[in-house]
C-alpha cells in the first residue's frame, strides 16, 4: 500500500502522471463526476488548516466520493487522550484514505505505521507539505509546459518557509533549472539545501533585492516575511518594501513570468497585480483541486 | 571473580579510555546478577590507553547499542577459558530505542510508545537521522 508522506517518495514519471490526469480532470471534470462513488475519505486536522481540508474534500465531492473528518484536535479524540496511532487505527476502518495534518514533525509516519488505509500527509508541522508541492508543479507545468530549463525566482523567507524547501528539492530533479534567491540575510535559504544544490552542480544566485532580478525569472514564487523574523528593526525597514509585489515591479519582469503564491498572502503581493495575467496564484488554487484528485485516484487504485 | 580468567563469559575490550562507565550504563551491567569487572586505563600498543569490561557469564550483548557508542569495541566471548568468538563491531545501519530524539517538535515526543528509530545517513561522520521527522544526530567519536 503506498502513502504519499514526502515528495520525494514520488518519481518524476510520477509526478508527470499525477499532473497529466489532473489536467484531464480539470478539462473534462464531468467524467470523473462518480468515479469515487461509495469510496470514503478522512480529513483528519489535528491542526487547523482550512483551505487544505476543504481544497482535499472538494477534490473527493468531485469524484463522487464521500468525507468525514474533524477540523481541529479539540473536537476529535486526541482531546481525550487518545494516541495518534489509536485514532489512525479507528478512523482507516470507516473510510478507504486518510488525509491528515498534525503539528508535530512525522506523525504521518507514526501513523502509516498503524493505518490499514494509505494515509496523504497534508502538512506535519514544519516539515513536508507534498500536495502543496504537487500543486505548485502542476501549476508550473501547466504555466509553462515544461519543467526543464526554467529560471526560478522565490522570494521572501526562505529559511523558514517549508513549501520552498520541496520545490527547490522537486524542482531539482529537472534538468537545465536555475534558481535565484531573493530574500534577507538573515532568511536565506537553509545551508543544507545550498549545498544540495552546489553537490547537483545547479545554478544558484543570492540577491537581497528583487528589482535586481525580475527581468530574468521564468517565474517568481512569493512568500510572506514576517517581521518578527528579522534580527533587527533597521535592516527590516531598509528591505520590507524590496519584498512586496506591487505593479510597479511587475513593468520590470517579461512578458512570460509566471508569480506564484501559496496562499494565504497577507500584504507582499499587492491586490493591484491580481489583474495582472502573469498572476497566477488563484490558478494554483483551483490546480489544487485536481491534483488531490488525481493522488485520490492513483493511491485508491493501487489499494482495490 | 579473578579478573584475569573467565571461565565462561564476555569481554569488551579495546574500549576508548575512559568511557566504560558509559557503555557499563548503557548496557545496564549493573542490572546483571553475575560478576562485572571494569578494568580502566590499561596500557595498550594500538590505543595507548584503553578500558576493559569483564561479564562472568553468557550474557545477550545488544550490539548495535555497543556499536554506535564505539564501533571500535572488540567483543571476546569466552568459552571454557578460551576466546570462542571474536566479534568487530560496525555503526549499525539502524538504531531501535538506542538514542531518542531531541528534536522538540518530533512526533515521538507525544507518542511515547513509539520505538525510537533511526538510520545512518552519513557513516564517516556518524550520523543518523530520525526516521519519522528527518532530525539528524551526531554520534560523537
Ligand atoms: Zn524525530
Amino acid at each position: 500500500m503506498r502513502n504519499l508522506i514526502d515528495i520525494a517518495d514520488l518519481s518524476p514519471a510520477e509526478i508527470d502522471d499525477l499532473i497529466r490526469l489532473a489536467g484531464d480532470m480539470r478539462a473534462h471534470p464531468a467524467d470523473y463526476r462518480e468515479s469515487q462513488r461509495g469510496r470514503i475519505l478522512a480529513t483528519l486536522f489535528f491542526e487547523p488548516s482550512t483551505r487544505t481540508r476543504l481544497s482535499f474534500e472538494s477534490a473527493m465531492l468531485s469524484m463522487g466520493g464521500g468525507v468525514l473528518g474533524f477540523a481541529s484536535a479539540d473536537s476529535s479524540s486526541t482531546a481525550k487522550g487518545e494516541s495518534l496511532q489509536d485514532t489512525i487505527r479507528t478512523v482507516s476502518c470507516y473510510c478507504d484514505l486518510i488525509a491528515m495534518r498534525h503539528p508535530k514533525e512525522g506523525a504521518p509516519i507514526a501513523a502509516s505505521l498503524k493505518s490499514e488505509v494509505p494515509i496523504i500527509n497534508a502538512g506535519d508541522g514544519g516539515h513536508n507539505h507534498p500536495t502543496q508541492t504537487l500543486t505548485d508543479l502542476m501549476t508550473i507545468h501547466r504555466e509553462k509546459g515544461t519543467f526543464s530549463g526554467l529560471t526560478v525566482g522565490l522570494c521572501g523567507d526562505l529559511k523558514f518557509g517549508r513549501t520552498v524547501h520541496s520545490l527547490v528539492t522537486a524542482m531539482s530533479r529537472y534538468p537545465g533549472v536555475r534558481f535565484v534567491m531573493i530574500s534577507p540575510q538573515e532568511l536565506r535559504l537553509p545551508g543544507y539545501l545550498i549545498q544540495q544544490l552546489a553537490v547537483q552542480g545547479i545554478p544558484y544566485a543570492e540577491v537581497e533585492r528583487m528589482e535586481d532580478v525580475l527581468p530574468e525569472l521564468d517565474i517568481l514564487y512569493m512568500t510572506r516575511v514576517q517581521r518578527e523574523r528579522f534580527f533587527n528593526e533597521a535592516d527590516y525597514v531598509r528591505l520590507k518594501d524590496t519584498y512586496i509585489l506591487t505593479p510597479e515591479k511587475m513593468q520590470l519582469a517579461g512578458p512570460n513570468l509566471r508569480v506564484m503564491h501559496p496562499l494565504p498572502r497577507v500584504n507582499e503581493i499587492s491586490p493591484k497585480v491580481d489583474a495582472d495575467p502573469r498572476a497566477v496564484y488563484f490558478e494554483q488554487v483551483r490546480n489544487g483541486r485536481y491534483i488531490r484528485m488525481a493522488l485520490i485516484t492513483r493511491l485508491l487504485e493501487e489499494v482495490q | 571473580m579473578n579478573i584475569d580468567s573467565i571461565h565462561r563469559g564476555i569481554v569488551l575490550d579495546h574500549i576508548q579510555a575512559g568511557r566504560s562507565m558509559e557503555i557499563y550504563q548503557a548496557l545496564n551491567l549493573g542490572d546483571l546478577p553475575c560478576s562485572v569487572a571494569i578494568i580502566r586505563n590499561v596500557k595498550s600498543q594500538a590505543m595507548g590507553k584503553k578500558d576493559i569490561i569483564k561479564i562472568d557469564d553468557d550474557i545477550d550483548i545488544d550490539l548495535d547499542v555497543l556499536g554506535y557508542l564505539d564501533p571500535g569495541i572488540t567483543v571476546n566471548i569466552i568459552v571454557d577459558g578460551v576466546i570462542a568468538e571474536k566479534k568487530h563491531l560496525a555503526l549499525p545501519e539502524r538504531l531501535v530505542n538506542v538514542v531518542k530524539c531531541r528534536n522538540p517538535r518530533c512526533i515521538t515526543t507525544v507518542e511515547t510508545q513509539l520505538d525510537q528509530v533511526f538510520r545512518l545517513v552519513h557513516p564517516e561522520e556518524r550520523v543518523y537521522r530520525c526516521a519519522y521527522c528527518d532530525a539528524e544526530q551526531r554520534q560523537r567519536k
